[in-house]
């Protein structure tokens, strides 16, 4: 049976919604605040942001983050920039325009009315950041500066060099402070969440461990907030940290939290390509390198391993300027992932094992000189020669597509709240605005949309009625989570096997890339749905965990986010199973057009994919939440 | 490539440490350091010992986690970069490797390599922001700032955070970090009105938390990995001088 389910978007036209549902939520009076406490899962920018936030207008706030500290959440590593539709440059830039590029970015799978309030929150986003002293990218006049990014015909990318995250994240972070020193937020740093606590069929509490202690703790609240960010990390190789987990959300999700398009992951074009089995991550090139970056492979198979100068300029296949004219090397970065795929399996491919693409400078160094280039580029430039030992400024870089980012996360309603009454989604841990496809630097704009000025709106409205609920953390219902907490922790340490966690994630990794990469189809899928569950048994099996629980014990915590990435990518797979047409960066081989661009059904399909969890071993329930699209029109996406 | 390394081993901070001889062999030049590491530790837990514990993330030098000294060297021999950014074609085939943990008193050790900074956390929040709340600030463009001036406070807030600078101290003075921050943020005019309290109150709490002072030897420029220049120090002490002088009189 499948259940339909209710985002309760406001009434009245879209450009209204936002304002109008602000008019009509209940609030919480500046006295009651400081009788409420709210737990924020994560420390990034939606973690972060939300954190300070909520702190400034007097909550009691409880921060958790698995790192050392709040400033090196993974947010930091974003490079490229944040979108806003200040329109700046005067070239036809509109919160509309911002809206349509990225519902027509999603490829027609996310929600018009949260998509519509993004855009229109994002101006004050950077409003707000420079109020912070977020040192932006600037022009002579003193004025902000702006740069292009994939997707999009206009320029509305805010920047601070190739650190844009780090600064926006810095920003957050320095609010975050502030309150820590006020005393409205106490932060936990190197904690991890390992349970969420339902009473009465609302979140009202976590279990947490202390990474550096393994001391296992409560921790009650009036509302909890997720901000972990995304899963990307179940494919083991990806840009993300190595930190990066969905322990938090699929714990949520087995307390009866939806989780919704997991299949939805991105693909990221400019990555440096995979160089070894001993590597333990990739390395992103930001996008922006594409403003000036031409990418290109032989025209012929015979000339993979010559030296680019050896290579004419007739013998070069700049295919995505050739495929997508009016977008060039901006295509988006699902549609350039798969051109760079589809070029390597051609036997096209640059570098060794083929699997590479050129990106090139030659010409926007000839055209601006070799100094713009590096003003403009000059640290990614610098982590390149660092990762491959070449100097890009002499030969071409080669890039590769990689896991990214991941659009699928906790079915929200529109105020931000999942199915569990009590329990927020923020940022990439939600699944809202990307749909199948994320548009470059809009992550950062989402992050802090959610963080300081949707969920500050929102969250009231659930307090209003919830004051003198709060639970003690002496319930049973706690007691029976830390329970099952603990047991899992020495089932970990007990099984005493032969094999390291990181090779069992490795093979996972592995399998999922092949089965439910750039590319899925039925028999892959089955195959995957076939293989996961006999490699979860054997880490059961076979797992060594070395060491004790009470102290800090790293193989502990990779162990147990480990065990819920092989139960994760089950859940992924239905997904891409279930979802029968290609959307985004979800590209099934069976639904594609003459000229191999993704094929939607949205007739069958045009829904969110929200999924229940039934216990262990169970097949989850469906839930559809349909896509009503009442202002933009569904067309099949031409970057032509 | 194959490399004897010497590790700093030490189950806590109460117990004592020493240094514990490895070999590992087989490496490509084109693995990481702390690739190496991971194939380390595969090879430990497979003869039943315990890994050697070491803090990191992202990996691509940008989240400041990642905190070796390698021969000596806060973040090792490739400058600038955090250790996670180097490389072992960067090391003799067959060389001996020493790696210690950053040896700062302010950065008490947790386990072998891996060391507590929340010193530095508290510095920031001693005054190191910008009391900007979520939904009080102007248009954007209506603070136009110098290109000079705010290329010049990116610079500065480049700092990761990751205490290299007092690591290379011989002083071990956190002096760099601090003045990192206090420099971004009175480089721009939003941060002007906080500006002598900012100062007084990091400094007060950098002071506090056991780090030393700087007696300009540019060690810590030289293994910063964002490459922070120390002449930020000195607009630190102008910053500081100009508080305490305003504060005199009573401003």
């Amino acid at each position: 049976m499948i259940g339909t389910l209710d985002a309760k978007i406001p009434p009245g036209p879209l450009a209204q919604k936002w304002r109008s549902h602000r008019d009509h939520m209940r609030l919480v009076n500046p006295n009651n605040r400081r009788k409420f406490d709210v737990i924020v899962v994560g420390s990034g920018l939606a973690g972060g942001s939300a954190a300070a936030t909520l702190g400034e207008l007097g909550y009691r706030v409880k921060c958790f983050c698995f790192q050392d500290s709040p400033r090196r959440a993974h947010s930091i590593a974003a490079q490229g920039g944040i979108n806003a539709a200040k329109n700046y440059q005067n070239d036809g830039d509109s919160v509309y325009r911002l809206f349509h590029d990225t519902i027509k970015g999603g490829d027609f799978r996310s929600r018009e009315a949260n998509v519509y309030r993004l855009a229109e929150i994002s101006n004050i986003i950077i409003d707000q950041c420079v109020a912070q002293g977020v040192p932006f990218a600037r022009e002579y006049s003193g004025l902000l500066a702006n740069r292009s990014f994939g997707g999009s015909q206009v320029s509305r990318t805010f920047y601070a060099r190739g650190q844009t995250g780090q600064q926006l994240l810095l920003g957050c972070y320095q609010a975050l402070c502030r309150q820590i020193a006020a005393g409205t937020v106490e932060m936990f740093p190197q904690t991890e969440m390992l349970d969420l606590v339902i009473v009465d069929g609302q979140a009202k509490g976590i279990i947490t461990r202390s990474l550096r202690s393994g001391k296992i703790d409560r921790h009650a609240a009036d509302a909890v907030v997720l901000a972990t960010g995304g899963y990307g990390n179940v494919f083991y190789l990806s840009t993300n940290a190595r930190g990066c987990n969905v322990t938090a959300t699929y714990r949520a999700y087995k307390r009866g939290a939806l989780f919704a398009n997991p299949a939805f992951t991105q693909i990221h074009p400019t990555c440096i390509p995979v160089s070894g089995d001993y590597q333990s991550k990739l390395t992103l090139m930001s996008e922006s390198l594409r403003n000036d970056g031409r990418v290109w492979v032989p025209k012929r198979k015979e000339d993979r391993d010559k030296p680019r100068g050896e290579i004419p300029e007739a013998d070069r296949d700049y295919y995505l300027e050739r495929k997508y004219p009016s977008y060039g090397n901006l295509a988006p970065r699902d549609i350039s992932s798969r051109a760079a795929k589809e070029v390597c399996d051609e036997g096209r491919g640059v570098g060794p094992g083929g699997r590479g693409v050129y990106l090139d400078f030659a010409d926007a160094i000839k055209r601006l000189g070799e100094d713009v280039i590096r003003e403009r580029y000059g640290n990614l430039f610098e982590v390149y020669e660092k990762i491959t030992g070449e100097n890009a400024y002499k030969v071409p870089m080669r890039i590769y597509p990689a896991v990214h980012y991941t659009m699928g996360g906790l079915w929200v309603d529109y105020d931000l709240m999942s199915n569990l009454p009590g329990l927020f989604v923020i940022g990439e841990a939600n699944f809202s605005d990307h749909g199948a496809n994320r548009l470059g630097a809009s992550a950062l704009m989402q992050g802090l949309a959610d963080g300081y000025f949707v969920l500050p709106n929102t969250l009231p409205n659930y307090l209003a009625s919830q004051m003198g609920k709060r639970p003690p953390p002496d319930s049973a219902e706690f007691g029976e989570a830390e329970g099952c907490v603990c047991a899992r922790i020495e089932k970990l340490l007990s099984v005493n096997g032969t094999r390291s966690v990181d090779s069992f994630h490795r093979e996972l990794g592995l399998l999922l890339w092949d089965k439910c990469g750039m590319s899925r189809n039925e028999k892959g899928l089955r195959e995957a749905l076939q293989k996961i569950p006999e490699l979860r048994e054997q880490f059961w099996r076979d797992v060594r965990v070395l060491g004790s629980d009470q102290d800090y014990n790293q193989a502990l915590e990779r162990a147990g986010r480990v065990a819920d990435f092989l139960e994760f990518a089950e859940l992924m797979c239905i997904d891409a199973l279930e979802r029968d047409e290609s959307a985004g960066g979800h590209f099934r081989e069976e639904h594609q057009t003459p000229d191999g661009e993704a094929l939607r059904d949205d007739e069958r399909h045009a829904a969110v994919y929200a999924w229940e969890f039934q216990g262990d071993g169970q097949d989850p329930k469906l839930h559809r939440e349909p896509l009503q699209f009442e202002t933009v029109h569904l067309a099949q996406r031409s970057y032509k | 490539m194959n490399f004897r390394l010497r590790i700093w081993r030490q189950l806590n901070l109460k117990s004592s440490g020493k240094l514990v001889d490895y070999d590992v062999e087989n490496i490509s030049p084109h693995t990481s350091f702390l690739e190496m590491l991971d194939v380390l530790n595969e090879k430990l837990l497979g003869r039943g010992d315990e890994p050697v514990a070491f803090d990191s993330d992202c990996r691509e030098g940008i989240c400041g986690t990642c905190s070796l000294t390698v021969n000596g060297e806060a973040h090792g021999p490739d400058h600038p970069g955090a250790v996670c950014e180097l490389y072992m074609r960067r090391f003799r085939d067959g060389a001996t490797i020493t790696v210690e943990p950053f040896r700062v008193g302010a950065f008490p050790i947790v386990k072998d390599l891996v060391i507590d900074r929340s010193a530095l956390d508290r510095i920031v929040q001693a005054g190191g922001f910008i009391s900007a709340r979520a939904g009080s600030a102007p248009e954007a463009n209506s603070i136009p700032i110098p290109k000079h001036d705010s290329d010049l406070a990116m610079e500065a807030a480049a700092c990761i955070g990751c205490g290299a600078c007092a690591a290379a101290c011989p002083n071990r003075s956190a002096m760099l970090f601090t003045a990192a921050k206090v420099s971004h943020l009175s480089l721009l005019p939003q941060g002007y009105p906080e500006r002598d309290r900012r100062v007084l109150k990091m400094v007060q709490v950098m002071d506090a938390a056991g780090f030393g002072n700087c007696t300009n030897t540019y060690e810590c420029e030289a293994v910063c990995p964002a490459e922070i220049s120390a002449s930020f120090i000195s607009k630190l002490n102008r910053e500081y001088a100009r508080a305490q002088f305003r504060r005199r009189l009573g401003e």
